[in-house]
C-alpha cells in the first residue's frame, strides 16, 4: 500500500499544530492565550478543508459553498458578543 | 479492474454537473451542521464572558492530555480516510476499503478513550449526568460542565453515525456494490462528512480543554 | 385569456358528470399513474409539490381554526369561551402551526418546487429522492404538532421563551420542540436541493440575468433556511435539555442567561419572518409584470434586493429585544440595521409600482391578489420601520401594534402572494381554468376582511391593548369585535378559493399551454406539464419579462 505523500505532510502539520496548541495552552493565559488556541484550531480547520475536503481542487462556488456558514457564524458571535460587553 | 463508463443520471446531462451538484449538496449539508455546533461554540462564549474565573477553573480540572490524545486520534482518522478516497479515486478498491475500515476503528478508539475519560470524571464528581453525585464550587463551574457533555455528546454521536457510513461502505467498496468511477461520490461525500465531525473537534478541544 | 386554439377534451373521453380529459392531460405528470404508492413513493418535483398543497392548506384551517377560538374569545371584554390556560393554547399552537407548518413552508415547497426546475429549465430539482425525504420529514414534524395538540397543548407561545418554557409552563413544550426541530431539517434539505438546482441545472442560455425573479427570491430564500434553521434546532435542544435536566444555560440562578436564549431564537427567527415573505416578493414580481405586461423595472435591482434582504436579514435579529434588557448600544446598532432593511424592500415596492406605471394593466384574479399584497406588505413595511426605532418600541412593545404588523406582513402579504400563486399557476399546475368572477370577488372579499380584522388591531395596540391577554377593558370591545366580524369574513374568504379551484378540476375547460399571455419557460410547456418537463432541454436566449408592451395611452 503506497503511501500518499501530501496527505501525510498535511497530517505531520496537523500533528504539529496539536503539539504547538497544548504547549501553547500550558504557558498562556487569559484573552492571548484564547487568541493563539483558536488560531491554532482554525489553522488545522484550513487544513482538513483545504487538502482533505478537496477544496484545493474545487471551484470558487464550492469553496464559497462550503465556507459561507463560517461567515454566517460570524454574524452570530459579532453581535452576541456586542451585546454582551457592552451591557 | 473493468468499471463501467461514466454516466450521468437525470436530470444530470453529464456527470461533471452531477458531481459538482453532489459535492456543492454535501457542502451546503456540512455548513448547516456548523451552524448547528456554532450555537453550542456561542453558548460557551456568552458563559466564558460572563464568568471567566469559573470557566478556566472548570476547564482545569479536564483531563487535557486525554483530550490531546483523541485529537491526535480524530485527525489520524481523518488522514485515513482522505487516503481512502485518493485510492478511491484510482480505481484501487481493496485500498480504499482498507483505508475506510482503519478510520472506523480509529472513530472507535476515540469512543473508547472519550468513554474512558468519562468514566474518569464520573468518579472525580465532574460528570453532571442525571443522578451522578458531583461537586462544583461555584454554579457556573457546574453549567461549564454541563455544556461540555451537551458538546461532547452531540459530537459523540455525530461520530458514531460517521463509523456506521464507513463500515456499511468499507465492504461495499471492497466487494464491488460501489459502482466506480461514478459511484465514488458516495466515499468522497461520507468522507467529507467525517472530516466536518474532526472540524468540530478540532474546535471543541480548545474552547473546553485548553481555557486557560 | 388568449384566443390561441385549447386543446379540446376528446370526445370519447366525456362520461356522465361532465367528467373529461384531453390529450394533454393524459400524457401529464398528473396521470402518470393513479395507484397512491405512485403518489407517496414519486420522485417527480411537481407531484411532491401537489403533496406540499395538500398538507400545507390542511395545515393552514387547523392554524385557521385557533384562529378563529382566539378571536371568538376576544368578541368579550371578559373571555368567556376560552379559559386562561385556553386562550394561551389557542394562540400558541395557532403560531406554531401558522409559523412552521403553513407560512414557511408554503410558497417555497408548493410553488418552489413545482416551478424553479420548469423556470429554469431542468428535468427535475437536483436531489429528486431528497425532495422526497424532505416531505417525509414534514410531515413528521407536522404528526408530531397534531399529537402536541390532542396531548393538550402548549402555552409557552410560538416563541418557548426561556424562563417560561423551561420551568413554569405546562403542557408539551419538549414535543412542541422535537416537532418543530423535525421539521426543521425538512427545510434545510429543502433549501439546498433548491441552492444547488439553480446552482447546478439551469438550461443552456439561462444566464443569472435571465433568470425569473421568483428563482431569485427562492434562492435568497433557501440561503437563510440552509444557514439559519440549525441555529433554531440547537436552541430547540437547548430548551429541550433545559426543561428536562436543568443545564441552566438560560438560567441566570445557574450562572446562565434568559436573553441568550432569545438572541439564539431570534437569530433564526427573524431572518425566517424573511423565509416567510422572500417567496411572496418573488410571487409578486412575476404577477406585477403578467399584469402590466411590461419588463420589470429594474430588474436586477430587484433581484439584488432579494439577496440584500436575505444578508441584512440576518443582522437586524436584536430589535426584537429593545426592551428586553439588551446593552443599549446593541440596540441602537439592531435599530440602525432595521431601519437599512427597508431600503431594498422598498426598492421593490417602487420599482413594481414603476412597472406598473402606464401598463395594460390586467385586473384577473392572480393580478388583484398582487395588488392587494402591494399594498399591506408596504401597510406592513412602514409599521416595521415605527417599530425598529428605539424610543416608539418602548410604548408599543408587545402590543396588538406588534400583532398587527406582522400580520400585515405574513398573513396579508405572504398569504395574499400565495393565493394569488395558486391562482396564476393552477392552469399550469392542473390544466383548467377556474371562474374569474369567483375569483376576482374571493380576491377582494380577502383584502376586505383582512383589513377589518387587522386594522382596527393597530388602534388597540396605538391605545395601550397588550397581545396575549384575553380579559380586556370594556372600552376595548368595540375595536375588538371589529376584528373578530373581519375574521368571521376572512375566514369564508379563505375557503372560497379552493372551493372553486376543486370545481374547476372537475369541470374547468382545459387551460392551454399560456392562459394568461406571460412569458417564463413554464408557460412553454403544455398543461398540465409532461412527467419530464421538456421534451428537449430548452435554449434561453434573452432577457425574461419581453412582453410586447400595450402602453395606456395607445387605448385611449
Amino acid at each position: 500500500m503506497k503511501l500518499s505523500h501530501p496527505l501525510l505532510l498535511v497530517w505531520v502539520a496537523l500533528m504539529l499544530l496539536l503539539v504547538s496548541t497544548v504547549v501553547a495552552s500550558q504557558n498562556l493565559t487569559g484573552p492571548f492565550s484564547l487568541a493563539v488556541n483558536l488560531t491554532i484550531a482554525f489553522a488545522k480547520a484550513a487544513l482538513i478543508y483545504w487538502f482533505y475536503m478537496h477544496l484545493r481542487q474545487e471551484s470558487g462556488l464550492a469553496r464559497l459553498a462550503a465556507l459561507a456558514a463560517g461567515g454566517w457564524l460570524a454574524i452570530l458571535f459579532l453581535f452576541l458578543s456586542l451585546d454582551y460587553v457592552t451591557r | 479492474m473493468a468499471e463501467t463508463p461514466l454516466a450521468a443520471r437525470p436530470p444530470y446531462s453529464e456527470p461533471r454537473q452531477q458531481h459538482d451538484a453532489a459535492m456543492m449538496g454535501m457542502y451546503l449539508f456540512l455548513g448547516s451542521e456548523i451552524m448547528l455546533f456554532g450555537g453550542i461554540f456561542a453558548v460557551a462564549a456568552v458563559i466564558r464572558i460572563l464568568h471567566p474565573a469559573d470557566i478556566v477553573e472548570s476547564s482545569r480540572a479536564l483531563h487535557y492530555l486525554i483530550g490531546a490524545l483523541n485529537t491526535g486520534v480524530l485527525l489520524t482518522s481523518s488522514f485515513f480516510v482522505a487516503s481512502a478516497v485518493e485510492a478511491t479515486k484510482g480505481g484501487r478498491r481493496r485500498a480504499g476499503a482498507t483505508w475506510l475500515a482503519a478510520a472506523a476503528v480509529a472513530g472507535l478508539v476515540f469512543l473508547v478513550v472519550k468513554g474512558y475519560e468519562y468514566g474518569a470524571e464520573y468518579r472525580e464528581g465532574l460528570l453532571p449526568l442525571p443522578g451522578a453525585d458531583t461537586q462544583f464550587r461555584t454554579a457556573p463551574q457546574h453549567l461549564f460542565m454541563n455544556l461540555y457533555v451537551l458538546a461532547t455528546g452531540l459530537h459523540a454521536i455525530h461520530l458514531l453515525i460517521g463509523i456506521v457510513l464507513l463500515s456499511v461502505l468499507a465492504p461495499c467498496l471492497a466487494f464491488g456494490k460501489v459502482r466506480l468511477p461514478d459511484r465514488g461520490i458516495l466515499i468522497i461525500a461520507a468522507a467529507l462528512y467525517w472530516h466536518l465531525v474532526d472540524v468540530i473537534w478540532v474546535f471543541i478541544y480548545p474552547v473546553f480543554y485548553l481555557a486557560r | 385569456m388568449t384566443d390561441t386554439a385549447l386543446p379540446q377534451p376528446e370526445s370519447s373521453n366525456f362520461q356522465n358528470e361532465g367528467l373529461s380529459e384531453t390529450g394533454t392531460e393524459r400524457v401529464s405528470y398528473l396521470r402518470a399513474g393513479h395507484s397512491l404508492s405512485s403518489w407517496l413513493l414519486t420522485t417527480d418535483h411537481k407531484r411532491i409539490a401537489i403533496l406540499y398543497l395538500i398538507a400545507v392548506t390542511f395545515f393552514f384551517f387547523i392554524g385557521g381554526t385557533a384562529a378563529a377560538l382566539i378571536r371568538l374569545d376576544l368578541l368579550t371584554p371578559q373571555g368567556d369561551l376560552l379559559t386562561n390556560e385556553g386562550y394561551n393554547r389557542a394562540f400558541t399552537i395557532h403560531g406554531v402551526i401558522m409559523v412552521w407548518f403553513f407560512l414557511i413552508p408554503s410558497i417555497p415547497n408548493t410553488f418552489g418546487n413545482f416551478l424553479i426546475p420548469l423556470m429554469i429549465g431542468a428535468k427535475d430539482l437536483a436531489f429528486p429522492k431528497l425532495n422526497l425525504a424532505s416531505w417525509y420529514i414534514f410531515m413528521a414534524g407536522g404528526l408530531f404538532t397534531l399529537f402536541v395538540l390532542i396531548a393538550g397543548g402548549v402555552d409557552t407561545g410560538w416563541t418557548f421563551y426561556t424562563p417560561l418554557s423551561s420551568m413554569f409552563a405546562h403542557g408539551s413544550v419538549v414535543l412542541a420542540a422535537v416537532a418543530v426541530f423535525i421539521a426543521g431539517f425538512s427545510s434545510i434539505l429543502t433549501g439546498l436541493n433548491f441552492i444547488v438546482t439553480i446552482h447546478k441545472l439551469r438550461c443552456p442560455g439561462m444566464t443569472w440575468r435571465r433568470l425569473p425573479l421568483f428563482v431569485w427570491s427562492i434562492y435568497a430564500t433557501s440561503i437563510i433556511l440552509v444557514l439559519a434553521t440549525p441555529v433554531l434546532a440547537i436552541t430547540l435542544v437547548l430548551i429541550a435539555a433545559e426543561r428536562l435536566f436543568g443545564l441552566g444555560i438560560f438560567d441566570p440562578a445557574l450562572g446562565g442567561d434568559p436573553l441568550l436564549y432569545q438572541h439564539l431564537f431570534w437569530f433564526y427567527s427573524h431572518p425566517a419572518v424573511y423565509i416567510m415573505v422572500l417567496p411572496a416578493l418573488g410571487v409578486a414580481s412575476e404577477l406585477v409584470a403578467a399584469a402590466a405586461r411590461k419588463p420589470i423595472f429594474g430588474y436586477q435591482f430587484v433581484a439584488g434586493s432579494s439577496i440584500a434582504i436575505a444578508i441584512i436579514g440576518f443582522l437586524v435579529w436584536g430589535h426584537h429585544m429593545f426592551v428586553a434588557g439588551q446593552s443599549m448600544y446593541a440596540s441602537a446598532v439592531f435599530s440602525f440595521l432595521s431601519l437599512a432593511v427597508a431600503v431594498p424592500s422598498g426598492i421593490k415596492v417602487y420599482n413594481w409600482t414603476a412597472t406598473l406605471y402606464k401598463g395594460h394593466i390586467s385586473l384577473d384574479p392572480p393580478f388583484l391578489f398582487a395588488m392587494s399584497f402591494i399594498g399591506l406588505f408596504t401597510v406592513g413595511g412602514l409599521t416595521g420601520l415605527i417599530l425598529a426605532m428605539l424610543a416608539i418600541d418602548v410604548h408599543v412593545h408587545d402590543t396588538y401594534f406588534v400583532v398587527a404588523h406582522f400580520h400585515y406582513i405574513m398573513v396579508g402579504g405572504t398569504v395574499s402572494a400565495f393565493f394569488g400563486a395558486l391562482n396564476y399557476w393552477w392552469p399550469k399546475m392542473i390544466g383548467r381554468t377556474y371562474s374569474l368572477v369567483w375569483g376576482r370577488l374571493s380576491a377582494i372579499l380577502i383584502f376586505l376582511g383582512f383589513n377589518l380584522t387587522f386594522f382596527p388591531q393597530f388602534l388597540l395596540g396605538y391605545l395601550g391593548m397588550p397581545r396575549r391577554y384575553h380579559v380586556y377593558p370594556p372600552e376595548f370591545q368595540l375595536l375588538h369585535v371589529f376584528s373578530t366580524v373581519g375574521a368571521g369574513l376572512l375566514g369564508v374568504a379563505y375557503v372560497m378559493p379552493f372551493a372553486y379551484l376543486y370545481y374547476s378540476m372537475r369541470y374547468g375547460t382545459p387551460a392551454g399551454f399560456n392562459p394568461w399571455g406571460a412569458t417564463g419557460l413554464e408557460w412553454t410547456v403544455p398543461s398540465p406539464p409532461p412527467k419530464h418537463n421538456f421534451e428537449t432541454i430548452p435554449v434561453v436566449d434573452s432577457l425574461p419579462y419581453q412582453y410586447d408592451v400595450e402602453l395606456e395611452e395607445d387605448h385611449g
